[in-house]
């Protein structure tokens, strides 16, 4: 399964409002989703003291470091990954093998509350990319490339 | 691969700059971060080892202007050269949009230059792509040093399909916006064709 190549307006509201329900039932700091390949998709919490581009980036080549791991001890994937520190703790886990769903947490949360609210949050987004990936699929989903000219091209590189 | 956000009306691109090691691909990067409006562009960021040599990768947000009211935005790889680390050049390949390949001009680096083509046609492979159908740029880097072989030769030997391709000296930042400018140009007119 390859990942989103288009996320539309509907689905990126869906997703947006699963990641902000996760960051308040989870009590958690951040909430951020981000593809396999780096490219970050929704956030919610306290995004503004956070690089969330160079995290989802980071992010990305974590997972896809460990999965390298999982591979050669000829695991299928590594689906969660738990980092603990002084102040700051952080889960990632893998959704539907294609996104990447990341919360940041203190101590005004545990890991067991996050792991739980994650489990269910995880299954609603599954539901939403399922869609999403159909969407993308069918032939009538318009995105801007197709209305993008060579001239348009030619313009952005013009000195 | 591309990904496209309508409704934050952005296009993401990814494009790795690949090479054998020390041939100046962080330079590049470097050179970019360094010469481009800190408006457009994120932190950059570098996995290296306390001889800065890269390790995992180096990474660069970049925003190039804006097409059709679509902010485009492209995320700038390198890759570790050095051979021992092929299994994590293996994985920044992964979603990729366009290649830099970046070649060291110096005589005794030819056999590197070669080994690491060989070795970036393996690991598309790998991840499901041909080189021959990938958006890829060439750069002929350190053109300023002594004992470099000509662009005759380096064309023979990395170029035979005859890759747009470019002179560099990546610290003085000769030929690094052209390389830069030219794969992004082939990312979009791939993208388009794409659909």
């Amino acid at each position: 399964m390859e990942s989103p190549q288009v996320m539309f307006d509907e689905e990126f509201r869906e997703i947006q409002a699963i990641c902000d329900k996760l960051q308040h039932d989870a009590n958690a700091k951040v909430v951020f989703i981000v593809d396999k390949n780096g490219q970050p998709i929704a956030s919610s919490g306290e995004t503004e003291q956070i690089d969330i581009t160079s995290l989802a980036s980071l992010t990305a080549g974590n997972i896809a470091a460990t999965g390298g791991i999982a591979s050669l001890l000829k695991e299928n994937e590594f689906t969660t990954q738990f980092h603990e520190g002084e102040k700051s703790n952080i889960h990632i886990q893998i959704v539907a093998q294609r996104v990447i769903m990341v919360v940041i947490f203190d101590q005004r949360s545990s890991l067991g509350l996050v792991r739980l609210r994650m489990r269910k949050a995880a299954e609603d987004l599954t539901a939403v990319l399922m869609r999403l990936l159909k969407k993308a699929e069918s032939p009538g989903a318009q995105t801007p490339l197709d209305q993008i000219t060579d001239e348009d091209i030619e313009n952005l590189f013009k000195e | 691969m591309s990904f496209i956000n309508v409704p934050a009306r952005e296009i993401n691109c990814k494009i790795v700059y690949y090479g054998p090691g020390l041939c100046g691909k962080t330079t590049n990067l470097q050179y970019i971060y360094a010469h481009t409006n800190p408006n457009a562009k994120g932190k950059m960021i570098s996995l290296a080892t306390e001889t800065e040599r890269t390790l995992f990768f180096d990474f660069l947000p970049l925003s190039l202007g804006e097409i059709r009211g679509f902010k485009t935005r492209f995320h700038l790889y390198t890759v570790p050269g050095q051979v021992f680390y092929n299994a994590s050049r293996k994985l920044i390949l992964k979603g990729v949009d366009g290649i830099v390949f970046v070649a060291d001009s110096q005589i005794d680096r030819m056999e590197a230059n070669l080994e690491s083509m060989e070795n970036l046609e393996e690991n598309l492979k790998d991840q499901g792509y041909d080189i021959l159908s990938i958006p890829m740029v060439i750069q002929y880097n350190k053109r300023d040093l002594p004992y470099v072989a000509s662009v005759k030769e380096m064309r023979e030997l990395l170029n035979p399909r005859g890759l747009q391709d470019f002179e560099a000296v990546a610290p003085q930042g000769i030929g690094v916006f052209e390389t830069l400018k030219a794969i992004a140009r082939l990312v979009f007119l791939e993208l388009k064709k794409g659909r």
